[in-house]
């Protein structure tokens, strides 16, 4: 996500802690590189030139001159800028508020194919799981088959998610017309469906409309009456993280036109820097509230401006590692593999339970990227699927007695465990060398701190122990048994999708 | 000459809606005026506004700040015809005309379309279509995005448009298996085109990626010389990520040209001079409008003359 802007900070502020002494000249010089990483990373021009100029001001005034480690100072400064800048104004209550009385209306418009109808499934799906009942109204009458995609999602939400209330779609498959033909006609569609929602006693409506480019007036003038019609509680701007430039038109226009309430980032499962984040925000002034991170309908996270800034800064992202890690291992498991972990007992039945939930919680490489440092260190290195698959099919050929203690593992054991899983014997030499590595390793994690646990992880990741992965293999301890104080509750956030 | 001012004509019609919205085009802002340091720095302004990108635009900046400093430009009018240079030589002279099977061959030719999720893809084939239906090829729809919801059906209706037939596999099936069938049905049909649509991927999901080289395998293998045309659809609002878009699937399918959907709106799409820097790809076709008859020939020349042209009646 983020990475790659990290990676610029990371150079500028190397520079600067490089530096003997600092000047304001080359705090500005070491700024220029920030400068530059925001610009490849598409904030706006000059929005990025009137945050560089704040952080140098900043700077001056808190005397970063005479500090002793005036580099940390520095990223203290540019990373408390960008979180302000990425959450200005924004109030502490997180989803979506409930209206009453109701139905609550949520609006989602936005430029074409910028993920409007996904999200409005993934909201629908979001509320669905706080026991909200939801109506998903096909308002674009324009794109051919959008009515069609928005009632094919309301359903997947409903086989996907069976907790809750059943989503239910409405929709006038008859009004829909070829482009610049049914302009207008949302508006009335718009109107039934919140009707609709009345009668049945819905809780929330959320409209799927057309995307349209903000220098089309007529288009424009169609959500704005229907704005005016059913007055939505939440117009969302779905907007897409590749964004460049453009993006500070856009948001502008929508906004000024619609009085946006909150945006929602999508695609952000890409490799995009993501500055379209900054450029939205400031011009709007409304809260992301939400990041689309995948096509599949559970792939909507509530956003967190300390995080994303912390990345940018190439902090890492401890938060949403240890929130991931708490979502796919319930508490007593963590209790229990934390107790094994600072005893040395740890076996490779554990190892493999870990491994399984780590791919559970998604893509490798974005796991490893929220860990401080490590993403990028490791972002070139290949830890792909295929070789966990090759550690799985190792340990699934061991016996129990061999999973208990890799020690009782000689030369014929390797030899047969290798054939099992059809492969050579040096790869079970490997493996049981790693593994001992890792426990040895998470039994002195298991004493430390928060932080040092964070370091040790990234030593242990430095060492190379990483590169099949069993590195990581500690890490679900982290933070999730009792004693992690430390981590902030993360309350309401994404609840654990399934906990066993 | 007059083919490219048509062009000219349509994109710049499709960008003077912008207008308004737009702070200044780099002619009004060059034009007549004298040199100095703030007038570089609204020139660099302008050029990361069009998603030029911050290592060409500090390029071109840099020499016109040098030509500045040593006395040889001094007026803004020397800026832009050196910028105009500067920006068509990046655009050496290439072939943007669609690739077609060699006539005496007999086999059809397919175009293969892909892209990042939302592109503009399926509307980009509805406008190729009907290109070539109007320059009477007979043409064939491959609805090979079995994934996203909806997706065969938006075909389908833009097919029944456009008055051409779809090849259509099951929704979450192989996509590779479709293309399978839609090669046969060509091949069995003799049309003279057959364009594969697929489903949005990010260029960043490997196993994605894969599954669109084994498209094109299977296309390879069964019309040999396919396909022909591999074409990238890129949305004209993204960012310097387009690079990567450009470079991921240029690795993956060899792709052979770029079709810039979404040109109308206020975006320069200026990304497209870094991706050519990058890997070398032509840019073929531009989208300006959600209508089948909304597509242009790519010409450089227009293009530039557009990242200028903002604010003129
Ligand atoms: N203004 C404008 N809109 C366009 C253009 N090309 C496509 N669109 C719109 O962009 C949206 C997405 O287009 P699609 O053709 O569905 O894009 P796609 O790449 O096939 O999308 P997926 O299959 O969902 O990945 C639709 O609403 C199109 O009408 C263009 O040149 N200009
Ligand atoms: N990778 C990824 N794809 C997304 C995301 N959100 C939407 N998409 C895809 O983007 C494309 C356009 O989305 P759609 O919801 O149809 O956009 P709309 O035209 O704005 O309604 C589809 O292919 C979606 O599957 C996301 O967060 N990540
Ligand atoms: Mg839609
Ligand atoms: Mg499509």
């Amino acid at each position: 996500m983020f990475d790659r802007l990290s990676e610029g900070f990371n150079n500028a502020f190397r520079k600067l802690s490089g530096q003997s002494r600092l000047t304001e000249a080359n705090i500005r010089e070491a700024m220029d590189e920030v400068r530059t990483a925001l610009l490849e990373a598409d904030v706006q021009y000059d929005i990025v030139n009137d945050f560089c100029e704040t952080v140098v001001q900043d700077a001056l005034g808190e005397e970063v001159l005479k500090s002793v480690k005036p580099g940390q100072q520095m990223v203290g400064i540019v990373h408390k800028r960008l979180v302000e800048l990425i959450s200005q104004g924004d109030s502490q209550t997180p989803g979506i508020l409930k209206a009453s009385p109701g139905p609550t209306i949520i609006m989602a418009c936005g430029l074409q194919g910028s993920g409007k109808t996904t999200t409005c499934a993934k909201l629908a799906g979001y509320l669905k799981k706080k026991n909200r009942s939801v109506l998903l109204a096909a308002c674009d009458l324009q794109r051919p088959a959008a009515v069609e995609q928005l009632h094919t999602v309301a359903d997947q939400v409903n086989r996907d998610i069976p907790s809750g209330p059943a989503v239910q779609f409405y929709g006038e498959p008859d009004k829909v017309a070829e482009y610049g033909k049914a302009v207008g006609v949302a508006v009335q569609v718009a109107q039934r469906a919140v009707l609709h929602a009345q009668k049945n006693n819905i809780d929330t409506v959320i409209l799927d409309t057309a995307g349209r480019l903000h220098v089309n007036d007529d288009l424009m003038k169609e959500l704005e009456a229907v704005r005016r019609t059913v007055q939505p509680h939440q117009i969302m701007l779905v907007v897409d993280a590749m964004t460049g430039q453009d993006a500070v038109n856009s948001a502008r226009v929508f906004h000024e036109r619609l009085a946006i309430d909150g945006v929602i980032l999508t695609k952000f499962d890409s490799d995009t820097r993501g500055g379209a984040a900054l450029t939205v925000k400031k011009v709007t002034g409304a809260p992301i509230k939400f990041i689309g991170v995948g096509e599949h309908l559970d792939k909507l996270e509530e956003f967190h401006a300390e995080r994303i800034a912390g990345r940018i800064l190439g902090m890492g992202d401890v938060v949403s590692l240890v929130e991931k890690a708490q979502e796919q291992v319930s508490d007593e498991d963590a209790e229990r593999m934390a107790e094994k972990m600072a005893k040395g007992e740890l076996t490779m039945d554990d190892f493999l339970d870990q491994m399984r939930s780590l791919r559970r919680m998604g893509p490798m490489k974005q796991l490893l990227g929220l860990l401080p440092g490590v993403g990028q260190m490791l972002k070139d290195v290949q830890i792909d699927d295929k070789q966990l698959d090759r550690v799985e099919g190792l340990v699934c050929s061991m016996t129990p007695e061999e999973r208990r203690d890799v020690k009782v593992i000689n030369h014929s054991r390797r030899k047969r465990i290798a054939a099992g899983a059809g492969q050579r014997q040096e790869a079970v030499g490997q493996l049981v060398k790693q593994f001992e590595m890792v426990s040895k390793m998470s039994k002195q994690m298991a004493g430390m701190s928060l932080k040092g646990r964070v370091k040790a992880a990234k030593e242990l990741q430095q060492s190379g122990a990483a590169a099949s992965l069993p590195g990581m293999a500690g890490l679900p301890g982290l933070g999730a048994g009792k004693r992690s104080t430390h981590t902030p509750s993360p309350k309401s956030r994404f609840k654990p999708r399934k906990r066993r | 000459m007059s083919f490219l001012k048509s062009i000219f004509g349509k994109v710049k019609q499709g960008l003077a809606k912008t207008r308004d919205t737009f702070i200044g085009g780099l002619r009004s802002l060059l034009l007549g005026k004298r040199l100095d340091e703030d007038l570089i720095r609204q020139l660099e302004a302008k050029l990361i506004s069009a998603d030029v990108g911050v290592k060409t635009t500090m390029r071109l900046v840099k020499g016109v700040r040098e030509a500045y400093r040593s006395g040889k430009m001094q007026t803004g009018d020397e800026v832009l015809a050196y910028l105009k240079d500067e920006l068509k030589t990046m655009w050496p002279e290439q072939d943007r005309a669609l690739r077609f099977a060699d006539a005496g061959s007999g086999k059809p030719t397919v175009i293969l379309v892909a892209g990042v999720n939302g592109a503009g893809k399926t509307t980009s084939i509805a406008k190729l279509t009907k290109s070539l239906r109007d320059s009477g090829k007979t043409v064939l729809l491959g609805a090979c995005d079995t994934f996203r919801a909806g997706a065969v059906r938006q075909l389908e209706i833009w097919s029944e448009r456009l008055g051409v037939e779809v090849v259509k596999g099951q929704q979450g099936g192989d996509p590779a298996a479709v293309a399978f069938d839609a090669c046969d049905a060509a091949l069995a049909r003799g049309v003279d085109v057959l364009v594969l649509d697929t489903a949005g991927r990010l260029h960043t999901q490997e196993s994605l990626m894969r599954e669109l080289g084994k498209i094109r395998e299977i296309v390879a293998r069964k019309i040999p010389g396919g396909p022909h045309e591999t074409l990238l659809v890129l949305d004209a609002t993204t960012g310097q990520n387009a690079v990567r878009q450009a470079e991921e699937f240029g690795r993956a399918v060899t792709v052979t040209g770029i079709f810039l959907a979404k040109l109308d709106g206020t975006a320069k799409g200026g990304v497209v001079i870094a991706i050519h820097d990058a890997t070398g790809i032509p840019v073929k076709f531009v989208g300006v409008g959600e209508r089948p008859e909304d597509v242009q020939p790519f010409d450089p020349e227009a293009f530039v003359e557009a990242l200028f042209e903002v604010d003129q009646d």
